[in-house]
Formats: C-alpha cells, sequence, structure tokens
C-alpha cells in the first residue's frame, strides 16, 4: 500500500495544485497502483482521458478516494497509440471508465471484458474503437448484446419509451419464466456533451450546464464545480453561503428521497404512502424556492456562496414549515416498515452483497445499505461539513429494504442537520468575489449528492480556461450495481428494484 | 319478463359504475378528489369514438379477443340471478357453461395476447392462464357446497338458496366459501393484491399487459367486458353473503344494487390498505383460496 500511495499526488476535497504536480507516470505502474490502492480500499472516483502533451497519445488521469485518511490521491499516465492493457480483469470497478475513455478518446483497453460503447457517440479524436463507417449516423443500444442460450430462455426489451414520464433507457433482461438470469442496460440517449461545451470556460453559461448535468441533483453539481471554481481561483467561499449550500443540499437530498419512497409505494400498489410522498416532496421542493425561488434550486449556489440570502423572516418560515414536513414524512413513511405486505415486497430482493458493492465501487444510499460506510459529508468533508457534522446512515442487508430505510434515516438526518444549520447561521456576505482561475491548475472537488458521490475535476490551461472538465455523476458507479442486483430476481420485481437504486439517466450521459 | 328486461339493462348499464366507485374509494383514501364517480363511462365512451392501430403481425383472433370475451362475459351474466328475481337463462348444468365461458374469454385473451408476438404480451398471459389454474379449481368448490345445499345443478336455485334456506347448519361452509369467492373475485377481476390494474409497469402486470396493444374501441370493449365480469362475479359473492346480513329479504331486492356499490367500495378499501403481492406468492393466495372452498365443501358432506 505505501509503496504506491507514494505514486500519488495528495489532495483534500476542493483544493487545487499546480497541474506539474501530479505525477506523469508509466502506464502499467499507474495500473498497478491503482489495484494496489483499490486492493487496500481505496475506490476511484474518477479515471478519465485527457489530450496528451504527447502527440497521439492519450493522458490518462485517476482519482482515487482515501476514504480512511480522508484523502484525494492524483496521478497520471500516458496511453500510448490506440491501444493499452485493461485494468478492468484485475479491477472491476474501472470497467465502465474505460469504456469511456475508449469511447471518447478511441483508445482500446485490450482484454477488457465487455467492451461497448457508453453513450454511443463518435470519439473527440476522430479514432473509432469499433472502427464504425464515418458517415453512418450511431444509434444508443444498436448492437450486441449479452446472450443466454436455451430452448426455454427469452429475451425482454424495455425501452428506450417508457409508460412512465421517466428518462429514456434500454434494458435487456435474459430470463427464464419469471427469473432474470442476466440483465443488461445500455444508455446514452440523453447525452447533450456537456463536458465538450465546458471547454475553454468558465463562461456565463458555465454554472448553468453544471446546475442542468442532472435536475435533481442540481445543488450536488453546483456546489461541486464552485468548489472547483474556488479553487481554481484560491478563494473561499462565504461562511453564510456555505451554510446556505449545505441546508440547500440537505433539502434536495430530503426531497428526492421521500419521493423515492412513495415511488416505491406505488410500485407495490400501496397507496397510502405513494400519494402522500407525492405530497410532501412537493413541500419540500417549496422549501427550496423559498431560498431561491426555484424548486430545484437553480440559481442558489453560485461561485464565492449563494446568489440569495436569506432573511430572518423567510429563515422562521423555513423552520415552521420543516417542523410541519417532518411530521407528515414521518407518519407517512413510517407506515411503509409497518404494513407487513409491503415489507413482504422490499425484504430480500434485490440483493447487493457487501463485497459485490465494493468491487462495483458503489457510492451513496446503495453503498451504505449494503453496509459500506461511504459517505463524501464524512469521509471527505468540505465546505459546511467541515464544521457540522451529520450522521452515517448504513444498513446490512443490502436489499430493496436497506436501500428505502437508509434513505428515511437521511431523510431524518436531513431535517436535523436543517435545523441546526436555521439556528446558527453564520453572518456576513452571503457571496464573496472569486475572480479569475490560475493557470495550468488541477483541481478536484466531491460532494454527497442524493445519489451519492458527484465528483468534479477540472484542469486548466494556461490561460486558466478549463482545459478538461470531467464530470462522475454516482449514477455512473451505480448502474452496473442495479444490473447486479437483478440476478436471479423476478422479473416483475425489476422496478422496485430500479427504484430502489433511482439512478439518473442525464447525469450518466452527460 | 319485465324481471328479464330489468336484468339485462342492469347486465348492460350499471358495470362501469363500480371500478368509479374503486377509484372513488381508493381517492378518498389517498386524500384526493379523484376522478368523478361516472368517469369509466367517459372512458369508453372516449375509446368507442377513437380510431385503432392494429399491429400488421397481428391475425383474426387480435379483433376475436375482446369481443368474444365481451360476448362470453354478457352471456354468463345472464345465468346469474341478480336480487331475488330468476335469471333470464336457467338450465340444469348452467354453472359448467358459467365457468367455460369465462375459459373461453380467457382463451380468446391469451391468444389475442399472444398473436401480437410482444414479450410483455406473452408474459401477460403466461401469468393469467397460470393463476387462472388456481382460481377455476376454487370456483367449482363453492359451485359444489351451493350445489349439495340447493340440491340443484342450476345457478338461479344455487344462488337462491343460502338466503332462502339458511340454517345453522350450513353457516359455516357459506363463510368458507364466501372468503374463498371473494379473493377469486379479487383475482378474477386483476384487483390488489394480485394485479394492479393502475400500474403502468409493463413488467409488473397480469391482465393489463395482454392488452396493451389494443387500442382505441377494442380497448373500450375490453374495459367494458372487465367492469362487466366485476359485477358477474360480484353477484355471486353477494348472493352469498346475503343471509348474513339484517334485512336479508329487503336486501334482495333493489337494495341489491346498493350492496354491488358496497362491494365495490370494499374492493376499493382492500386497495388502499395493502401492497401488491409478489409474483411469486399469488399462488399461494389462490391456493388458499381453493382450500377455503375445498373445505366448506367437507364441512358440509362430513
Amino acid at each position: 500500500m505505501n509503496a504506491s500511495l507514494t505514486d500519488f499526488a495528495r489532495l483534500t476535497n476542493g483544493q487545487a495544485v499546480a497541474l506539474d504536480r501530479i505525477p506523469v507516470l508509466d502506464l502499467t505502474r499507474l495500473q498497478a497502483s491503482i489495484a494496489a490502492c483499490v486492493h487496500a480500499g481505496c475506490r476511484v472516483s474518477a479515471l478519465f482521458g485527457a489530450v496528451s502533451p504527447q502527440q497521439g497519445n492519450t493522458r490518462l488521469y485517476v482519482v482515487l478516494a482515501d476514504d480512511e485518511q480522508n484523502l484525494l490521491l492524483a496521478a497520471a499516465a500516458d496511453a500510448v497509440g490506440d491501444a493499452y492493457p485493461s485494468l478492468t480483469p484485475q479491477c472491476a470497478q474501472v470497467h465502465l471508465f474505460e469504456r469511456e475513455i475508449a469511447e471518447q478518446f478511441g483508445v482500446r483497453p485490450e482484454g477488457h471484458p465487455w467492451l461497448k460503447p457508453v453513450r454511443y457517440r463518435r470519439s473527440w479524436t476522430g479514432r473509432d474503437v469499433w472502427q464504425r463507417p464515418a458517415g453512418e449516423a450511431i444509434l444508443p443500444a444498436v448492437g450486441d448484446f449479452y446472450r443466454v442460450e436455451g430452448e426455454q430462455v427469452h429475451e425482454v426489451a424495455v425501452g428506450p419509451v417508457h409508460a412512465g414520464v421517466i428518462e429514456p433507457g434500454h434494458f435487456r433482461f435474459q430470463c427464464h419464466g419469471e427469473q432474470v438470469f442476466h440483465l443488461e442496460i445500455a444508455l446514452g440517449y440523453q447525452h447533450r456533451g456537456i463536458e465538450e461545451m465546458l471547454l475553454g470556460g468558465p463562461d456565463a453559461r458555465t454554472i448553468h450546464l453544471a446546475e442542468t448535468l442532472s435536475g435533481d441533483a442540481t445543488v450536488a453539481h453546483a456546489t461541486a464545480y464552485c468548489q472547483v471554481s474556488e479553487a481554481l481561483a484560491g478563494r473561499a467561499a462565504s461562511a453564510r453561503g456555505q451554510a446556505l449550500r449545505g441546508i440547500a443540499l440537505e433539502l434536495e437530498r430530503m426531497a428526492t428521497h421521500i419521493g423515492d419512497l412513495g415511488a416505491l409505494a406505488g410500485d407495490v400498489g400501496y397507496l397510502p404512502t405513494a400519494s402522500f410522498c407525492g405530497r410532501i416532496r412537493g413541500d419540500v421542493l417549496n422549501m427550496t424556492a423559498l431560498l431561491c425561488g426555484s424548486r430545484f434550486g437553480r440559481g442558489l449556489v453560485r461561485p464565492g456562496g449563494v446568489g440569495f440570502d436569506v432573511d430572518a423572516e423567510r429563515l422562521a418560515e423555513l423552520g415552521r414549515r420543516l417542523d410541519a414536513c417532518e411530521k407528515d414524512a414521518r407518519v407517512a413513511i413510517e407506515l411503509l416498515w409497518k404494513t407487513p405486505s409491503v415489507m413482504a415486497r422490499f425484504e430480500e430482493v434485490g440483493t447487493v452483497p457487501r463485497a459485490v458493492a465494493v468491487e462495483l465501487g458503489l457510492v451513496g444510499p446503495a453503498a451504505r445499505a449494503a453496509g459500506l460506510e461511504r459517505d463524501i459529508r464524512r469521509d471527505q468533508p468540505c465546505g459546511i461539513f467541515c464544521f457540522s457534522q451529520i450522521p452515517l446512515a448504513t444498513y446490512e442487508s443490502g436489499d430493496v429494504f436497506a436501500r428505502a430505510y437508509v434513505r428515511w434515516l437521511e431523510i431524518q438526518y436531513a431535517i436535523a442537520f436543517i435545523r441546526d444549520q436555521l439556528h446558527a447561521l453564520p453572518g456576513g456576505a452571503a457571496r464573496l468575489p472569486v475572480g479569475v482561475f490560475a493557470p495550468d491548475q488541477f483541481a478536484v472537488a466531491l460532494t454527497e449528492g442524493l445519489r451519492g458521490e458527484v465528483c468534479h475535476v477540472a484542469i486548466t490551461d494556461a490561460q486558466g480556461r478549463f482545459a478538461r472538465y470531467k464530470v462522475m455523476d454516482p449514477s455512473f458507479h451505480n448502474w452496473a450495481g442495479l444490473a447486479y442486483a437483478l440476478r436471479d430476481q423476478e422479473i416483475s420485481d425489476f422496478p422496485i428494484c430500479n427504484k430502489s437504486f433511482n439512478l439518473s439517466y442525464c447525469g450518466h450521459d452527460l | 319478463m319485465l324481471d328479464t328486461l330489468i336484468h339485462i339493462a342492469v347486465l348492460l348499464v350499471v358495470p362501469p359504475l363500480l371500478p368509479g366507485v374503486i377509484a372513488k374509494t381508493k381517492a378518498w383514501f389517498a386524500g384526493r378528489d379523484g376522478p368523478p364517480l361516472l368517469q369509466p363511462y367517459y372512458d369508453i365512451a372516449k375509446c368507442l369514438r377513437r380510431g385503432w392501430v392494429v399491429s400488421e403481425t397481428t391475425t383474426w383472433i387480435f379483433l376475436a379477443g375482446p369481443i368474444i370475451t365481451l360476448a362470453a362475459t354478457l352471456l354468463a351474466g345472464l345465468m346469474v340471478p341478480l336480487g331475488r328475481a330468476d335469471a333470464p337463462i336457467a338450465f340444469t348444468g348452467d354453472l359448467i357453461l358459467f365457468a367455460y365461458l369465462f375459459g373461453l374469454a380467457r382463451f380468446f385473451t391469451t391468444s389475442a395476447a399472444l398473436d401480437t408476438g410482444s414479450a410483455f404480451e406473452g408474459m401477460g398471459a403466461a401469468r393469467e392462464v397460470t393463476f387462472a389454474c388456481l382460481s377455476e379449481p376454487a370456483l367449482f368448490f363453492a359451485f359444489l357446497v351451493l350445489a349439495k345445499i340447493s340440491g340443484a345443478f342450476s345457478l338461479t336455485p344455487m344462488l337462491h338458496a343460502p338466503a332462502a334456506a339458511f340454517s345453522a347448519g350450513i353457516a359455516a361452509p357459506l363463510i368458507l366459501i364466501l372468503i374463498g369467492l371473494f379473493i377469486v373475485l379479487l383475482a378474477e377481476t386483476c384487483r390488489i393484491p394480485v394485479d394492479d390494474p393502475n400500474t403502468h409497469l409493463e413488467l409488473t402486470m397480469i391482465h393489463e399487459a395482454m392488452v396493451l396493444d389494443h387500442s382505441g374501441p377494442l380497448f373500450g370493449i375490453i374495459l367494458y367486458a372487465a367492469a362487466m365480469k366485476m359485477l358477474v362475479l360480484g353477484t355471486l359473492v353477494l348472493q352469498v353473503l346475503v343471509p348474513f346480513l339484517p334485512g336479508r329479504e329487503v336486501l334482495r331486492g333493489p337494495l341489491f344494487l346498493v350492496l354491488l356499490v358496497a362491494l365495490a367500495g370494499v374492493i376499493g378499501v382492500v386497495e388502499s390498505v395493502m401492497a401488491r403481492l409478489k409474483m411469486r406468492h399469488v399462488p399461494y393466495l389462490l391456493v388458499g383460496a381453493l382450500l377455503f372452498c375445498g373445505f366448506g365443501f367437507i364441512l358440509l358432506i362430513r
């Protein structure tokens, strides 16, 4: 562990270092170090390609999270030409990262067990790993899927057009009667090219792009972007702004978690919780609107602090609404745990064992429900969470119930946290000036969004503009967890498994 | 003659009211106003006015499915006595025809589903026939109990017997088949805890999955036939229930309609207070219904 630790530059969350302080290793050495660190308990937070100073090469950057040491480890290496040996066989959690690099830069990870496009787009370099003809459009989810052969095996394809109002994604089940042998998920329909659009920034659009990376996680992504900006500019956000960001982040978590629990109840046909949670989620969104005028927190988080200050009257109103919301949510949600027919549906369904969660590198409630103590707010604290801790919510069983129950715990902790902040909101300016970015920097910021770790990495060029901006939505880590959770389950349980993860399609597709 | 006309009128006009009552009950539980009571009528009327899209891979079976289902349900509806009057069609052994009219409807519904070649519809059809295998014998055991009580093999005397010849000795078997028939009613009319008629999740559907490709008038017919099936099977349940209610003679008159509405309300309450069963556990419930009806029969002949 120690030998490989020294290969990395050490950063803390929300810190920028000069780009030349990121060690550029030999690729084999970097891969060995990643494998060793992951084996020793680190996670791969980001692994992405960028243009290398050497013509024709692709520079691979990695950010590992060492949660025990509260450190982030960063290093780089050049992949020469258009292929390099894949790390996936030794370190399963990089499987999707390598596919993404292959798609964006046209470099093939040799020996990758399932090398398919991630978003079905052309590469940025003109090279193509799959040798697709240049003139033809690339359609999402078109291509080979993993198939189980056999007389009684049948294939069920769901999506991209769904019966509900949800995002598009394609799910391919290999089934034997009602039993699912394998699920493969193909996404890419929501790709907007945000990473390309962010290049050369920041400009007037940048913060808005960050806010719309994943609509219901506006505050989480905007906070990560602002932390990156503040690190690059060498300034800190105002104390009042940081506290308000924390309040908004927890409101966002509450709103989505309450909505998720209601949706889970709806999927098993349990009416009371489904109906009430839908309404309570609206109440929480309206609390966010009280802060900034937008139910999804648009316009609230801004570099240097927050775009809207609050007065004492609105703080008092927020406290009153929070009390009412807590009462309603408790009644509606605890009904779930008290209803045997609901518990029969939730328990021992869609189980992701702890070992698998570790291997896949799951994050957020999905990881905590499998017993992993992973929470950026505790492990890599930044902003208000450096000063005000929030308890960690975990459960052991890793099933749908665990993911639901962890959400309920987090809702309660969020309410307590917000109440504390409302009583002790720092004074001073809501927003401080940030200034221009330093040139040739490497900055990382992580936020614990409602689905888990949101990771933004920025590299600036000689003019202090974004030469590369990498966004990792927690969904990118967790989609594989959903596919795993369906193994040997009944196909009719897919909806509750899916809702219990509630992953973002556009956060994955960017 | 007048009885026959009234019977036909009730059979044709009342059914869509029942899903309306269920929806209203559920809305009340959820703290909503809910759709108007008569919404199912509007829905069916809307469907009948619409155009339709028929997949090119389908054959005449696809069209025959809803039409034969409606015809079979209508005919079965003419064999059960609504209230105190005799059913328009009654002959010895009509209970066999009654049960297999639903079997015929199911055969064509599932065939029409398979006809589309869709994975969802195939899954729905497989589930439907699997569960029907278990609800059908439960129904027959209930019929055996009623036949034994009445000494007849025709639905009209059989269903009038519980109220007419009520005695302490037949109370226990009647209660047992009442429970069994109520479960069969929930299963056959696709209600929670067996199926969820309101879900949009294709992978969890049973009956809804089979009719995903039907649109316009065909779908309107399906909705209408499903409501009628609820009325017919609900009548079976009520005829067994009536002897346990105060004022049973009065209740079998026009007040029978009020009872039907109340039964729909009860279904709405069931749907509001519990979740659906896991698909794998649905057979347990239906076997339970079979056991209730079976024990009812054993209790009667011991």
